[in-house]
Protein backbone atom coordinates (compact mmCIF):
# COMPACT_ATOMS: atom_id res chain seq x y z
CA UNK A 1 0.00 0.00 0.00
CA UNK A 2 1.86 3.66 -0.92
CA UNK A 3 2.72 5.18 2.41
CA UNK A 4 0.14 8.35 2.80
CA UNK A 5 1.10 11.11 5.58
CA UNK A 6 -1.15 10.11 8.48
CA UNK A 7 0.12 6.41 8.52
CA UNK A 8 3.20 6.65 10.22
CA UNK A 9 4.49 9.53 12.92
CA UNK A 10 8.31 9.68 14.28
CA UNK A 11 9.90 7.04 16.13
CA UNK A 12 7.94 4.47 13.67
CA UNK A 13 10.32 1.56 12.59
CA UNK A 14 9.56 0.48 8.81
CA UNK A 15 9.23 -2.90 7.87
CA UNK A 16 12.39 -5.00 7.51
CA UNK A 17 13.60 -6.45 4.54
CA UNK A 18 16.16 -9.47 4.34
CA UNK A 19 18.35 -10.35 1.72
CA UNK A 20 20.57 -13.33 1.36
CA UNK A 21 22.39 -12.96 -1.43
CA UNK A 22 24.62 -16.36 -3.00
CA UNK A 23 27.29 -16.09 -5.34
CA UNK A 24 24.63 -15.94 -7.92
CA UNK A 25 22.77 -13.17 -6.75
CA UNK A 26 26.05 -10.98 -7.08
CA UNK A 27 26.43 -12.44 -10.14
CA UNK A 28 23.42 -10.75 -10.96
CA UNK A 29 24.03 -7.53 -9.30
CA UNK A 30 27.30 -7.66 -11.32
CA UNK A 31 25.82 -7.94 -14.49
CA UNK A 32 22.59 -5.59 -13.85
CA UNK A 33 25.00 -2.70 -12.16
CA UNK A 34 28.45 -3.26 -14.10
CA UNK A 35 31.22 -4.13 -11.34
CA UNK A 36 32.69 -6.91 -12.41
CA UNK A 37 35.51 -6.67 -9.68
CA UNK A 38 36.15 -10.14 -9.17
CA UNK A 39 36.48 -9.07 -5.86
CA UNK A 40 32.98 -10.18 -5.43
CA UNK A 41 32.82 -13.21 -7.61
CA UNK A 42 36.19 -15.20 -7.74
CA UNK A 43 37.25 -16.30 -4.28
CA UNK A 44 40.76 -17.18 -6.23
CA UNK A 45 41.18 -13.72 -6.52
CA UNK A 46 44.16 -12.22 -4.67
CA UNK A 47 42.14 -9.61 -2.69
CA UNK A 48 39.04 -12.06 -2.10
CA UNK A 49 42.19 -14.68 -0.23
CA UNK A 50 43.39 -11.95 1.57
CA UNK A 51 40.04 -11.11 2.76
CA UNK A 52 38.91 -15.20 3.44
CA UNK A 53 36.17 -14.88 0.91
CA UNK A 54 34.33 -13.03 -2.28
CA UNK A 55 32.90 -10.03 -0.16
CA UNK A 56 28.93 -8.25 -1.21
CA UNK A 57 29.28 -5.66 -3.30
CA UNK A 58 28.90 -2.71 -1.32
CA UNK A 59 26.74 -0.98 -4.11
CA UNK A 60 24.49 -4.01 -3.42
CA UNK A 61 23.50 -2.84 0.06
CA UNK A 62 23.19 0.46 -1.26
CA UNK A 63 20.25 -0.48 -3.59
CA UNK A 64 19.16 -2.75 -0.78
CA UNK A 65 18.59 -0.38 1.39
CA UNK A 66 16.58 1.89 -1.49
CA UNK A 67 14.50 -1.11 -1.92
CA UNK A 68 13.80 -1.19 2.07
CA UNK A 69 12.78 2.40 1.35
CA UNK A 70 11.04 2.13 -1.90
CA UNK A 71 8.79 -0.41 -0.36
CA UNK A 72 7.80 1.36 2.18
CA UNK A 73 7.08 4.09 0.17
CA UNK A 74 4.95 1.98 -2.35
CA UNK A 75 5.37 4.89 -4.82
CA UNK A 76 3.36 7.16 -2.57
CA UNK A 77 6.26 9.50 -2.31
CA UNK A 78 9.61 10.07 -3.25
CA UNK A 79 13.30 9.68 -2.07
CA UNK A 80 14.90 12.84 -2.24
CA UNK A 81 17.94 12.02 -0.62
CA UNK A 82 19.40 8.60 0.79
CA UNK A 83 23.20 7.59 1.80
CA UNK A 84 24.93 5.07 3.30
CA UNK A 85 28.58 3.70 4.74
CA UNK A 86 30.03 0.79 3.92
CA UNK A 87 31.41 0.06 7.93
CA UNK A 88 31.73 -3.78 7.35
CA UNK A 89 32.00 -6.76 4.85
CA UNK A 90 29.17 -8.63 4.20
CA UNK A 91 29.47 -12.29 3.14
CA UNK A 92 27.63 -14.04 0.72
CA UNK A 93 24.84 -17.03 2.14
CA UNK A 94 24.67 -14.55 5.27
CA UNK A 95 21.65 -13.45 5.87
CA UNK A 96 21.28 -9.47 6.63
CA UNK A 97 17.88 -8.04 8.03
CA UNK A 98 17.66 -3.85 6.67
CA UNK A 99 15.62 -1.98 8.74
CA UNK A 100 14.74 1.97 9.42
CA UNK A 101 13.15 4.28 11.49
CA UNK A 102 11.47 7.50 11.16
CA UNK A 103 13.77 9.76 13.19
CA UNK A 104 11.84 13.23 11.93
CA UNK A 105 8.90 14.30 9.96
CA UNK A 106 8.09 17.68 9.08
CA UNK A 107 7.56 20.14 6.21
CA UNK A 108 9.21 22.35 4.55
CA UNK A 109 8.94 24.62 1.38
CA UNK A 110 5.53 22.97 0.85
CA UNK A 111 6.86 19.74 1.05
CA UNK A 112 5.76 16.72 3.53
CA UNK A 113 9.18 14.88 4.49
CA UNK A 114 10.59 12.42 6.57
CA UNK A 115 13.91 11.87 8.01
CA UNK A 116 15.12 8.00 8.23
CA UNK A 117 17.98 6.16 9.95
CA UNK A 118 18.94 3.07 8.11
CA UNK A 119 21.08 0.14 8.81
CA UNK A 120 21.67 -2.99 7.80
CA UNK A 121 22.33 -5.69 10.43
CA UNK A 122 24.56 -8.83 9.98
CA UNK A 123 23.71 -12.90 11.42
CA UNK A 124 25.57 -11.35 14.62
CA UNK A 125 23.17 -8.22 14.66
CA UNK A 126 26.38 -5.84 13.79
CA UNK A 127 25.12 -2.75 11.73
CA UNK A 128 27.68 -3.04 8.77
CA UNK A 129 26.08 -0.24 6.71
CA UNK A 130 24.64 2.27 8.51
CA UNK A 131 22.27 4.99 6.28
CA UNK A 132 19.42 7.52 6.07
CA UNK A 133 17.34 8.79 3.58
CA UNK A 134 15.28 11.98 3.29
CA UNK A 135 11.93 11.18 1.81
CA UNK A 136 9.14 13.27 0.39
CA UNK A 137 5.55 11.79 1.09
CA UNK A 138 3.05 12.87 -1.80
CA UNK A 139 -0.46 11.53 -0.39
CA UNK B 1 54.79 1.16 7.35
CA UNK B 2 54.81 3.54 4.44
CA UNK B 3 52.83 7.04 5.00
CA UNK B 4 50.14 8.07 2.17
CA UNK B 5 51.20 11.27 0.42
CA UNK B 6 48.68 13.59 -1.21
CA UNK B 7 51.05 15.12 -3.49
CA UNK B 8 50.35 18.48 -5.16
CA UNK B 9 49.50 16.45 -8.33
CA UNK B 10 47.06 15.01 -6.64
CA UNK B 11 45.86 18.03 -4.77
CA UNK B 12 45.37 19.66 -8.74
CA UNK B 13 42.95 17.18 -9.78
CA UNK B 14 40.32 17.96 -6.98
CA UNK B 15 37.30 20.10 -8.38
CA UNK B 16 38.18 19.26 -12.51
CA UNK B 17 35.36 18.04 -13.87
CA UNK B 18 35.05 15.22 -16.45
CA UNK B 19 33.98 15.37 -20.34
CA UNK B 20 30.03 14.04 -20.37
CA UNK B 21 29.51 10.45 -20.51
CA UNK B 22 26.33 9.28 -21.79
CA UNK B 23 24.46 6.81 -19.64
CA UNK B 24 21.47 5.06 -20.76
CA UNK B 25 17.97 3.98 -18.98
CA UNK B 26 16.20 1.61 -21.04
CA UNK B 27 13.39 -1.61 -20.42
CA UNK B 28 15.88 -3.83 -20.52
CA UNK B 29 18.74 -1.91 -18.59
CA UNK B 30 16.31 -1.33 -15.30
CA UNK B 31 14.77 -4.90 -15.46
CA UNK B 32 18.62 -5.95 -15.05
CA UNK B 33 19.28 -3.71 -12.31
CA UNK B 34 16.34 -4.62 -10.49
CA UNK B 35 16.79 -8.12 -10.81
CA UNK B 36 20.20 -7.88 -9.55
CA UNK B 37 19.16 -6.57 -6.48
CA UNK B 38 16.10 -8.90 -6.05
CA UNK B 39 13.04 -6.58 -6.66
CA UNK B 40 9.94 -8.07 -7.44
CA UNK B 41 7.67 -4.99 -7.29
CA UNK B 42 6.56 -4.73 -11.27
CA UNK B 43 6.84 -1.55 -11.63
CA UNK B 44 10.21 -2.02 -12.47
CA UNK B 45 9.17 -4.44 -14.83
CA UNK B 46 6.03 -4.36 -16.71
CA UNK B 47 5.31 -0.89 -18.55
CA UNK B 48 1.95 -1.42 -17.76
CA UNK B 49 2.24 -1.31 -14.34
CA UNK B 50 4.79 1.20 -14.02
CA UNK B 51 2.16 3.48 -15.99
CA UNK B 52 -0.49 2.48 -13.82
CA UNK B 53 1.95 3.89 -11.20
CA UNK B 54 2.51 7.38 -12.36
CA UNK B 55 5.28 6.29 -14.04
CA UNK B 56 5.95 7.11 -17.81
CA UNK B 57 7.90 4.14 -18.22
CA UNK B 58 9.91 1.83 -15.83
CA UNK B 59 11.35 3.60 -13.33
CA UNK B 60 15.08 3.35 -12.35
CA UNK B 61 15.45 1.82 -9.09
CA UNK B 62 17.06 3.87 -6.46
CA UNK B 63 21.16 3.76 -6.75
CA UNK B 64 20.51 3.05 -10.45
CA UNK B 65 21.88 6.14 -12.72
CA UNK B 66 21.46 4.22 -16.32
CA UNK B 67 24.28 2.44 -17.51
CA UNK B 68 27.46 3.88 -18.95
CA UNK B 69 27.74 2.94 -22.59
CA UNK B 70 30.59 0.39 -23.05
CA UNK B 71 33.17 0.65 -25.30
CA UNK B 72 36.34 -1.68 -25.59
CA UNK B 73 39.24 0.33 -25.00
CA UNK B 74 37.39 3.94 -23.96
CA UNK B 75 35.49 1.68 -20.74
CA UNK B 76 36.92 0.30 -18.04
CA UNK B 77 36.61 -3.70 -18.14
CA UNK B 78 36.46 -4.44 -14.27
CA UNK B 79 34.11 -1.50 -13.44
CA UNK B 80 32.71 -0.60 -16.67
CA UNK B 81 32.92 3.09 -15.87
CA UNK B 82 34.55 4.93 -18.93
CA UNK B 83 38.19 5.89 -18.90
CA UNK B 84 38.08 9.77 -19.44
CA UNK B 85 41.23 11.78 -20.53
CA UNK B 86 41.69 14.50 -18.40
CA UNK B 87 44.19 14.52 -15.07
CA UNK B 88 44.34 11.43 -13.67
CA UNK B 89 44.76 11.35 -9.77
CA UNK B 90 48.25 8.90 -9.56
CA UNK B 91 48.13 7.77 -6.01
CA UNK B 92 49.70 3.98 -7.08
CA UNK B 93 47.54 2.19 -4.47
CA UNK B 94 46.58 -1.51 -5.12
CA UNK B 95 43.71 -2.18 -3.47
CA UNK B 96 40.11 0.00 -3.11
CA UNK B 97 37.19 -0.31 -1.44
CA UNK B 98 33.81 1.41 -1.61
CA UNK B 99 33.63 3.56 1.75
CA UNK B 100 29.95 4.65 0.64
CA UNK B 101 27.64 7.10 -1.10
CA UNK B 102 25.25 9.95 -0.43
CA UNK B 103 22.96 10.60 -3.13
CA UNK B 104 20.18 13.63 -3.81
CA UNK B 105 17.16 12.82 -6.18
CA UNK B 106 15.97 15.93 -8.00
CA UNK B 107 13.71 14.10 -10.43
CA UNK B 108 12.56 11.03 -11.53
CA UNK B 109 14.64 8.78 -13.54
CA UNK B 110 12.84 6.61 -16.18
CA UNK B 111 13.52 4.13 -18.78
CA UNK B 112 13.55 6.21 -21.67
CA UNK B 113 15.62 8.74 -20.34
CA UNK B 114 19.13 9.44 -21.51
CA UNK B 115 21.44 10.58 -19.00
CA UNK B 116 24.45 13.06 -19.57
CA UNK B 117 27.26 12.39 -16.10
CA UNK B 118 30.29 14.07 -15.22
CA UNK B 119 32.04 13.74 -12.56
CA UNK B 120 35.41 14.92 -10.40
CA UNK B 121 37.23 14.50 -7.27
CA UNK B 122 35.62 16.21 -5.20
CA UNK B 123 38.00 15.37 -1.65
CA UNK B 124 41.11 13.58 -0.99
CA UNK B 125 42.34 12.95 2.55
CA UNK B 126 43.96 10.06 4.74
CA UNK B 127 42.50 8.39 7.28
CA UNK B 128 44.15 5.90 9.75
CA UNK B 129 41.77 2.94 9.75
CA UNK B 130 42.05 -0.34 12.46
CA UNK B 131 41.00 -2.90 10.25
CA UNK B 132 43.42 -1.70 7.37
CA UNK B 133 45.65 0.51 8.12
CA UNK B 134 46.42 3.93 6.55
CA UNK B 135 44.08 4.38 3.81
CA UNK B 136 43.39 7.44 0.72
CA UNK B 137 39.85 8.67 0.72
CA UNK B 138 38.93 10.03 -2.57
CA UNK B 139 35.04 11.98 -2.27
CA UNK B 140 33.85 12.12 -6.29
CA UNK B 141 31.05 14.34 -6.84
CA UNK B 142 29.13 12.81 -9.78
CA UNK B 143 26.09 15.24 -11.36
CA UNK B 144 23.56 12.95 -13.93
CA UNK B 145 21.60 15.29 -16.29
CA UNK B 146 19.12 13.93 -18.01
CA UNK B 147 17.81 14.35 -21.96
CA UNK B 148 15.85 17.92 -21.14
CA UNK B 149 19.23 19.24 -19.51
CA UNK B 150 18.24 19.55 -16.35
CA UNK B 151 20.29 17.61 -13.16
CA UNK B 152 17.97 15.04 -11.70
CA UNK B 153 20.77 13.31 -9.20
CA UNK B 154 23.79 14.37 -7.85
CA UNK B 155 26.18 11.44 -5.83
CA UNK B 156 29.31 11.98 -3.85
CA UNK B 157 30.76 8.49 -3.32
CA UNK B 158 34.07 7.76 -1.42
CA UNK B 159 36.85 5.21 -2.37
CA UNK B 160 38.86 3.84 -0.07
CA UNK B 161 42.47 3.11 -1.46
CA UNK B 162 45.21 1.33 0.45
Amino acid sequence: MPVTWDAFKEGDEIPVLKKKPGVTQLVKYAAGGGDFNPLHHDFNFPQSKALGSIIVHGRFKYAALGELVSSWLDHGGRIQKISCQYRGMDFPNQEMTLGGKVVRKYEEAGKKLADLELWAKNEKGQNTTPGSATVRIDR
Amino acid sequence: MAKIEITPAMRAVVGVESPPWTHEVTTTSVRAFARGVGYTDLVYFDEAEAKKRGYRSLPAPATYFGTPIFIPGKSNDTFSNPMLPGPRLEHGLKNVLDGGAETEYLEDICAGDTLTVTSQVADLTTRETKAMGEMLIVTNLTTVKNQHGRVVARQRSQGLFY
